[in-house]
């Protein structure tokens, strides 16, 4: 028999209904208590005056015993005779619902633990819908403490009643209710003889009739890309299958952008010529990709839509609450974005499941909200495909939140944009030129920023209709919440690139003055701009820019005392097919000034004769 | 995929996770079986080279063998040693029982190494079977400004959007391995064919099953002579991977201390 992973299943509900005593039991009764645990178990229970106490097992750190109650989600393995398992035994304090959430994200199927005498708390009525919200679907409900009911028959039929009636209101059914008792023994393991008018399974004969999930590789395409390497020349985009399956010779698109390759090679472990979802591979293609970390690869028929508005069902883990109008962090796949929240739509009332019109979400409460990206996201509702229709919220580097996508509204998608009355045509024929963009990337200390204002000066005194867009100007204002992390320095691009575009197509000639050291930051500003876009490469050798050092930045990266900066701490990657090279090592400023200057002629349009006289 | 397959593949996807956000990072080289098979993992996760320093923090009181070994595959693998000598025991908390404060001097180890390469992620072996402490980690867990871990305000860890960010001043700790168990280390070992130190092989009855420092680690009584008979062994068997290792033993707490100090 193939060997297969342990089947995760996590123990929640309210925290005083026995759920450690149940995991310890079950540990004990299958015999999976490693030598000499249960000796010192007995030692640790007697110091302590009380009789056999089994969820001194979980309990394992200190702070937990002092307090009495479990703190984190720890990890136990055990074996019934069908298969191993691994316990996480969550906790049922509602401080640390995070927790309980990190042992329910990472499990196939839950046991709902409630107390015989007490019902359904409010504490598991909230795991109950979390369980709903992190999509965990396989639920054995263990009605505990039977024994101090008097093993009632009729209370136990009325708790399961309230039970099934709860969960089938959050889409949940669970696959067995069993009444046992942690404590005695009795239905966890072995068939109690106090209940002998139960006749369905005990607690590990239902865990041993649920189903390992297995990866979707089935459903669509969808492989977040989480790197590009560089192995000599080639580039290799590295990522996990999500869902779906690839095979050598597929046609795929990426997102956002929508640029299409076929897969080339395929490494997972080896080379291989197909591979399926739930495995780690590294993937060549049959011609030049520029995409970046965060870029979603699906298949050229099944791709994504792009969203900026997502409507999503949430539960909410800091303290502050969270409000319409808040920023966050959205994290999806390897994608990230920031966020606004639009709207809180909703705050669901775990007693009753109604959803009521709020303000804002509290601590550990589920509600549904409405998210604006500040980009578009590739990204599925949690219906269409569950892996990537789901994501976090960060707020002051902290995971506050976790969601799922319920809706990706329509109009989000169907931004139309207005046609201008004044065409292209008409503003060039005015300028004597056509819009565009020179678009001059180099290491700092290359010359960009000198460059692109004495062309500036030259093209103006021409009669044109230039203007620069530089780097360290933007910063200060549009761009000023950007840092220099990968992510930000991509979005100063993207952004820059937008006002460029803006301006281009005002009918100016745009110089662009940035470092944008990423091929994949230059091809997606090429992307957006078509034939307007021309790359300039101002290249000068690290040893020139760094003995210039204007800024005196160079310096501070050697003392470590910059991160991320271009051609000490982060990588350049030189364009391959500039439109126009400009070696200023080499040449003069004003050799340099009129080999762009003419460029921009020849591709703009502008000419002499062209030109409206001045004065 | 069987299950040693995904697990490769979860590590895997771990180990990039943090490359591709935590820089600088290192990786944390025991010279054990586990952290061998880490480094296996890393140079198949980056395509043969491990693209950071693979840090030893060297006490000094390692078993012979294990030098040796450290000097072959760190030869063979092309890895980046950083083998850096950890703080004398002088410097380290006199309150703790003698074999906890060998070990702090690893912690002190990392401290200075942290400081001195300014390392934004540490990547570490540890596994949630081996001890009940470690079982309550994360896969990518925060240490705070002194180096601390804070297991009662660790962040949410959903599905495997895991935490990547950390404010100034403080670093991640990754686990590519927190979900194996001791017996997945060694059936993954038999199938790739990693070398691991001898000293896990039964000689005159005895082998080391967990490796520590010399005089606060020992062997257990086995005759498991090659990689199929540990593995045979350890189904069979009950008792504690880390039994051999006095640290975890001087006190109900002693190692929870440990490792809120930021041990491993």
């Amino acid at each position: 028999m193939p060997e297969r992973r342990a089947f995760p299943i996590v123990v929640v509900g309210h925290v005083d209904h026995g759920k450690s005593t149940l995991v310890g039991r079950l540990l004990h009764d299958t015999g999976s208590l490693p030598e000499g645990r249960l000796a010192q178990l007995r030692a640790v229970s007697e110091q302590r005056g009380l009789d056999l106490e089994f969820s001194f097992l979980l309990d394992s750190l200190q702070v937990e015993r002092d307090q009495g109650i479990t703190v984190d989600a720890a990890q136990i393995w055990f074996r019934s005779a069908m298969r191993r398992y691994v316990i996480i035994d969550a906790p049922g304090h509602a401080e640390f619902l995070r927790n309980m959430l990190t042992g329910a994200a990472a499990a196939e199927a839950a046991v709902l633990v409630v107390d015989a005498a007490a019902g359904l708390s409010e504490q598991t009525r909230r795991h109950s819908t979390l369980l709903g919200l992190l999509g965990l679907r396989q639920v054995v409900v263990a009605v505990n403490k039977i024994d101090l009911i008097g093993h009632d028959r009729q209370r136990f039929a009325e708790v399961a009643q309230a039970v099934r009636d709860y969960l089938g209101g959050i889409g949940l059914h669970p696959a067995a209710i069993v009444p046992l008792s942690a404590r005695q023994g009795d239905n966890v393991v072995a068939r109690g003889e106090a209940t002998p008018w139960y006749r369905g399974p005990t607690l590990l004969e239902a865990l041993d009739a649920l189903q390992p999930r297995r990866p979707p590789e089935d459903g669509k395409l969808r492989l977040p890309v989480q790197d590009v390497y560089r192995l000599g020349d080639r580039r290799i985009l590295v990522g996990r299958i999500e869902s779906g399956r690839i095979a050598l010779g597929d046609a795929v698109r990426f997102l956002p952008g929508g640029q299409s390759a076929r897969i080339a090679g395929i490494e997972a472990g080896s080379s291989v010529a197909a591979a399926a979802a739930g495995q780690s591979v590294a993937l060549s293609f049959d011609r030049e990709v520029f995409v970046e970390r965060g870029a979603m690869l699906a298949g050229a028929e099944d791709a994504p839509a792009e969203s900026q508005v997502l409507t999503v069902r949430l539960v909410w883990l800091d303290r502050q609450p969270l409000l319409a109008g808040d920023r966050l962090v959205l994290r999806h796949g390897t994608a990230e974005a920031k966020v606004t929240v639009e709207a809180i739509e909703a705050v669901i009332d775990v007693e009753t499941l109604a959803a009521a019109p709020a303000l804002a979400l509290p601590q550990n409460a589920v509600g549904r909200a409405r998210l604006l990206a500040a980009k578009p996201l590739a990204i599925d509702s949690v219906a269409e495909c569950p892996r990537t229709g789901r994501g976090v919220l960060v707020r002051d580097h902290r995971i506050a939140g976790g969601f799922v996508v319920e809706a990706l509204p329509e109009e989000a998608r169907a931004l139309t944009p207005v046609d201008a009355p004044v065409t292209p045509e008409e503003r060039a024929r005015r300028n004597g030129h056509r819009g565009g963009v020179l678009w001059l990337t180099g290491l700092s200390g290359a010359g960009k920023s000198t460059l692109a204002m004495r062309a500036l000066r030259l093209l103006t005194d021409r009669g044109a209709q230039a203007y620069v867009l530089d780097g360290d100007n933007i910063r200060q204002g549009l761009n000023r919440d950007l840092g220099f992390s990968e992510a930000d320095r991509s979005e100063n691009v993207r952004r820059t690139a937008e006002v460029a575009r803006l301006l281009a197509d005002a009918g100016m000639i745009v110089l662009v003055a940035l470092i944008s050291p990423l091929a994949a930051q230059r091809a997606a500003a090429r992307a957006l701009l078509g034939e307007r876009f021309q790359e300039v490469h101002v290249a000068a050798p690290l040893e020139i820019c760094e003995a210039r050092d204007p800024k005196g930045l160079y310096r501070r990266a050697r003392e470590d005392r910059l991160r991320d900066f271009t051609g000490i701490s982060a990588a350049y990657e030189p364009p391959e097919a500039p439109e126009l090279r400009l070696d200023t090592g080499m040449l003069t400023p004003e050799a340099a000034t009129t080999a762009l200057v003419a460029h921009a002629e020849a591709a703009f349009g502008l000419s002499r004769e062209t030109i409206t006289p001045r004065g | 995929m069987d299950d040693l397959d995904s697990l490769e593949a979860e590590s895997i996807f771990i180990l990039r996770e943090a490359y591709s956000r935590l820089k600088p990072l290192a990786l944390l080289w025991s010279l054990g079986k586990d952290s061998n098979v880490m480094i296996w993992l890393a140079r198949k996760a980056f395509l043969g080279r491990i693209p950071f320093p693979v840090l030893h923090l060297d006490t000094g009181l390692e078993f012979p063998e294990v030098y040796a070994f450290r000097d072959r595959y760190a030869r063979e693998w092309g890895l980046e040693l950083i083998a850096d000598p950890c703080p004398p025991l002088e410097t380290v908390d006199p309150t703790l029982p003698p074999a906890s404060r060998i070990a702090a001097r690893k912690t002190a180890g990392l401290r200075e190494a942290i400081g001195r390469y300014g390392y934004q992620a540490l990547i570490a072996g540890i596994r949630r079977d081996e001890q009940a402490t470690r079982a309550k980690e994360r896969v990518f867990s925060p240490r705070g400004l002194d180096n601390a871990w804070d297991f009662r305000d660790q962040p949410a860890e959903l599905w495997d959007l895991f935490h990547l960010d950390y404010p100034p001043g403080t670093h991640l700790r990754v686990h590519p391995l927190l979900g194996w168990t001791e017996l997945d280390i060694w059936r993954y070992i038999a199938r790739e064919g990693i070398p691991v130190s001898e000293l896990y092989f039964a000689r005159g009855g005895k082998r080391f099953r967990s490796l520590g420092e010399v005089g606060i680690t020992f062997p257990i009584e086995s005759e498991a002579a090659d990689i199929p008979a540990v593995i045979a062994e350890l189904r069979a068997t009950k008792s504690a991977e880390r039994a051999g290792r006095a640290m975890d033993h001087e006190g109900e707490d002693a190692f929870e201390r440990l490792r809120v100090g930021g041990y491993l």
